[in-house]
């Protein structure tokens, strides 16, 4: 008897979600774990998905967190993917709330001009650091 | 040749460069918040039902009448959000008016949870699909705004409001009459 209440608080305990992941007791939003019925449309609203950040979990996308906000965060870009959105303006808008930050997709503007242009002004630089090289050979 | 040789240190510079950089990036304590990009800019367009039975909701319209107020974003299943209920009414206790923002909750849960660690909210707006919260840039529970008179944003506080908090939320909000 005594064995038996113990496992059951066992699995209880292993059922019960630890406060780190608190939860609501509400179900799930509407779109969070399902898809939309436009092939075409779901495919834009996951690749959206895969290059927001989770608020929650800041390693993860909102398409790979099991936190009940990454859910509500998918619901809400596959509603404004239905109703017409672009990407890039669902993009847009959470970067007009959260800042840049929440793009895993930096944007080429003033500030990250200089990032995106770095490998080429890398690869520059490395070759006038060996142009000697290059006519020393062409002399020999 | 003499120059030459003083240009081959660059990359070994560059390098060291780039290594104190991330060396002071690795040292430097971590910060997980996500701030609002709202601050000084106005409320978005919103209308909560009431979260509670005979209580009133909460919309943009609520924020305009020339007082400012401060919202606190909660759930009745976040747990640091009882840890914050006395700093609340501490707010409230000092002529704070304050309103909530109740996430993903449900009428007899959060009138449990307020008839518990107790209710300064004069009107909780019931944002069930966290709309709201990801609208005004709000990243988790508890979040704290103060907004001026006219619907501006002015204050985020992340996180739960210890004691020494309080003084910080009174004067954003006194800044914001």
């Amino acid at each position: 008897m005594r064995a038996l209440a113990a496992t059951a608080m066992l699995l209880l305990l292993l059922a019960s979600p630890g406060p780190a992941a608190a939860d609501s007791l509400m179900p799930a939003a509407r779109w969070a774990n399902v898809q939309l019925p436009d092939a075409d449309q779901e495919r834009r609203a996951k690749a959206l998905m895969e290059t927001v950040r989770c608020l929650v979990c800041q390693g993860q996308s909102v398409a790979d967190s099991n936190a009940e906000m990454a859910g509500d965060m998918r619901s809400i870009i596959r509603e404004r993917i239905q109703a017409g959105q672009t990407p890039d303006q669902i993009r847009g808008w959470l970067i007009s709330r959260y800042g840049e930050a929440i793009s895993y997709a930096p944007q080429l503007d003033a500030r990250t001009a200089l990032l995106f242009a770095m490998p080429l002004i890398l690869l520059l630089a490395g070759f006038w650091l060996v142009r000697g090289r290059f006519r020393r050979k062409r002399k020999a | 040749m003499k120059r030459v040789r003083l240009v081959l240190w660059v990359p070994l510079i560059a390098f060291l460069v780039c290594l104190a950089v991330f060396a002071a990036g690795l040292g430097a304590p971590q910060d997980k918040t996500t701030k609002s990009a709202l601050i000084d800019q106005p409320l978005p367009q919103f209308t909560l039902q009431p979260a509670m039975a005979g209580r009133p909701g909460l919309s943009t319209a609520d924020f305009r009448r020339g007082q400012p107020m401060v919202v606190n974003i909660f759930a009745s299943w976040c747990i640091p959000c009882r840890a914050e209920a006395p700093q609340l009414e501490q707010l409230a206790r000092r002529g704070v008016p304050l309103v909530g923002i109740a996430i993903r909750d449900r009428p007899q849960d959060l009138a449990q949870f307020l008839a518990t660690y107790g209710d300064p909210f004069r009107a909780i707006g019931a944002d069930v699909d966290r709309r709201v919260q990801l609208d005004i840039g709000s990243a988790g529970v508890p979040e704290t705004f103060v907004i001026d008179g006219r619907g501006v944003v002015r204050h985020q506080h992340i996180g739960v409001i210890t004691d020494s908090d309080v003084p910080a939320i009174v004067a954003a909000w006194e800044a914001a009459r």
